[in-house]
């Protein structure tokens, strides 16, 4: 039972608070699971890439000796890799010890990129993007936002999860939202239980693909990323993964200017859709909806297998 | 051999001579005043009204404020701003005019016997799940599990609601305007459903008995649900049901479809004992 929202305005531009309006919905959702907050975000684009990597976990820094020093040379290593395959690395900034956020300018390969940093032990990309900032951590949405400063962002849109832990451990490798590794901004996140998860896995492994974690909402991600690499679009990609994920989920999907979510052919898991003419919300429950909002809105259930995409 | 300590196990009744009786049933007393009456369900009167504002209540909060107005003999309540919380409005067991001027969340008015409630929004998750007897008119849309296993009284929907409509329902009535999503009246055991307009997929799968009635399309009907004849009698009940609550067939309640359970699946009494004890 996890919390999954997203929002996306159409006509407002690039200077819409979205980050306090997620992180409102998030802390609505907070009694679907406590574990872990993400954000998916999309904002503004100044030509760099943003690449989102953590360095450790954050359970990591409690018990062993010698993190400190091993962060420092994970860090160094990434440095130096990214510069060996010409990054140019224009901004550094850090939220946490762990977590990293930087800007580089690259034109080459970005599979063979993010390889290779992560490459590195103990370091996984949590994101790559133009517009696309991923951030999560354990702790509700007032904490992950708070530490990582996201009450000002401004963007167009964004998806966001709260997290119950049922499949895998509380850890930040396993919390949503999942990057669609290696399409730069795409994201995922996902309510429910995959039950053909493990065949499914192991036939796209085969295929090159990468898994990061044992999270079973991992495999939507990259079965989203395998699709859009053989050329399909979005839309199509989702209504397919309606017959190719088995057991019950409602997962929302975000790229560069769409927003788009799906629901199992049971209509196990809950979803609201609040459609206006500006902006459009959806949220598990409608109670976080609703605190977007000072007056009464028309909401609806989506129904079972139901494809849905907005166009930013 | 230590003698073992007997007094407190036998004062509670749990040896055998003290089972041996007739019966362990207690015996009615006309003495103690709460055998006369049903627990915590509360004399209103209906012309005395007062407002609640939910706005920073939490859900337990309003519960006892509505609670708390009952004791007080208030029969009309009205809550502004539930802000689609969950579980509000639930355990009420006495007449009572209850309006929610907003939307609810999960569970709301669930465990409910004998209210006429109004909500003026929208519904969640399990809205009146097993209501005994009362009226839940609902003026936006629902989510799913609308009404799971209720047992008695009208549930009203005048929007759309969600899957699995009606799951268990044991009596009653719910009353959809608009469409149902998959698996609605799934194991449904009596009571009647009223769809007017589209049923999803899998409609009345499983069910034991109870009557659907539907307006629009059905999807596909699910396992042992099978389309029945409209009688005069139908005609007139649908007529009447839905004349109380301002609400018209699209179509007109004549072209209604009627299902009912083809009972296939009711071979649970046609084994011979020794049968029975192989599947067992």
């Amino acid at each position: 039972m996890c919390g999954i929202a997203g929002i996306i305005h159409k006509n407002a531009g690039k200077d819409v608070n979205i980050g306090e309006q997620m992180t409102a919905m998030l802390q609505a959702l907070k009694h679907r699971g406590p574990d872990s907050t993400g954000y998916a975000m999309y904002g503004e684009d100044n030509g760099n890439h943003v690449v989102r990597f953590k360095v450790a976990e954050a359970a990591d820094l409690e018990g062993s000796f010698d993190i400190h020093s091993a962060i420092e040379d994970r860090i160094a290593a990434v440095n130096t890799r990214m510069e060996d395959l010409g990054a140019k690395i224009v901004k550094k900034e850090s939220a946490t010890e762990y977590s990293h956020r930087y800007e580089i300018q690259f034109s080459g390969d970005m599979k063979k990129l993010a390889d290779f940093v992560e490459d590195i032990e103990g370091v996984e990309i949590l994101s790559i993007g133009n517009s696309l900032e991923l951030i999560k951590d354990l702790g509700d949405a007032a904490e992950v936002s708070e530490q990582y400063g996201l009450n000002d962002f401004n963007g167009t849109h964004g998806i966001g999860h709260t997290r119950m832990a049922t499949e895998s451990d509380v850890d930040i490798r396993s919390a949503h939202p999942y990057w669609a590794y290696p399409f730069s901004d795409v994201s995922v996140v996902h309510n429910g239980q995959l039950t053909n998860y493990w065949t499914n896995r192991r036939a796209l492994e085969l295929k090159g693909h990468r898994f990061s974690s044992n999270c079973d909402s991992e495999l939507i991600a990259v079965y989203i990323a395998d699709r859009m690499n053989q050329g399909s679009d979005l839309e199509t990609a989702m209504k397919d993964s309606v017959e190719y994920l088995d057991g019950v989920f409602t997962y929302l999907v975000a790229t560069r200017d769409q927003l788009g979510m799906a629901k199992d052919v049971m209509a196990a898991k809950p979803m609201v859709v609040y459609e206006g003419d500006d902006m459009i919300a959806l949220a598990s429950e409608e109670v976080a909806i609703r605190t977007l909002f000072d007056h009464r809105i028309e909401t609806f259930d989506p129904y079972h297998g139901e494809v849905k995409v907005w166009q930013n | 051999m230590a003698k073992l300590k007997q007094d407190k196990s036998h004062e509670m009744g749990l040896h055998e001579e003290q089972l041996k009786g007739r019966t362990q049933q207690r015996f009615f007393s006309i003495d103690e005043s709460e055998n006369l009456t049903y627990f915590h369900s509360f004399d209103v009167d209906t012309s005395k009204s007062a407002t609640i504002d939910a706005l920073d209540m939490t859900p337990r909060e309003i519960n006892r404020e509505i609670r708390a107005l009952m004791e007080k003999g208030i029969g009309n309540i009205t809550v502004d701003n539930p802000m689609s919380r969950h579980g509000v409005g639930v355990g009420i067991l006495n007449r009572l005019n209850l309006t929610f001027s907003d939307s609810l969340g999960y569970f709301g008015c669930g465990l409910i016997d004998g209210p006429n409630v109004h909500i003026k929004g929208r519904v969640g998750w399990s809205c009146a799940e097993n209501m005994m007897a009362g009226t839940v008119v609902i003026d936006g849309n629902a989510g799913s599990t609308f009404g799971a296993a209720i047992r008695g009284g009208d549930l009203v929907c005048k929007g759309s609601v969600g899957a699995r409509t009606g799951i268990d329902q044991k009596g009653g009535t719910i009353i959809v305007g608009g469409k149902t999503g998959a698996f609605s009246g799934f194991m449904m055991q009596r009571g009647r459903m009223i769809i007017l307009g589209d049923a999803g997929m899998n409609l009345g799968d499983s069910m034991y008995d109870g009557t659907i009635y539907v307006g629009g399309e059905v999807e596909d009907l699910g396992v042992d649900c099978v389309p029945g004849e409209m009688t005069e009698l139908d005609i007139r009940y649908l007529t009447e049901k839905l004349g109380n609550y301002g609400m018209k067939a699209p179509n007109g309640v004549e072209k209604m479809q009627k299902y009912v359970s083809g009972k296939t699946l009711w071979n649970y009494d046609n084994l011979e004992p020794n049968e029975k004890k192989l599947i067992l």
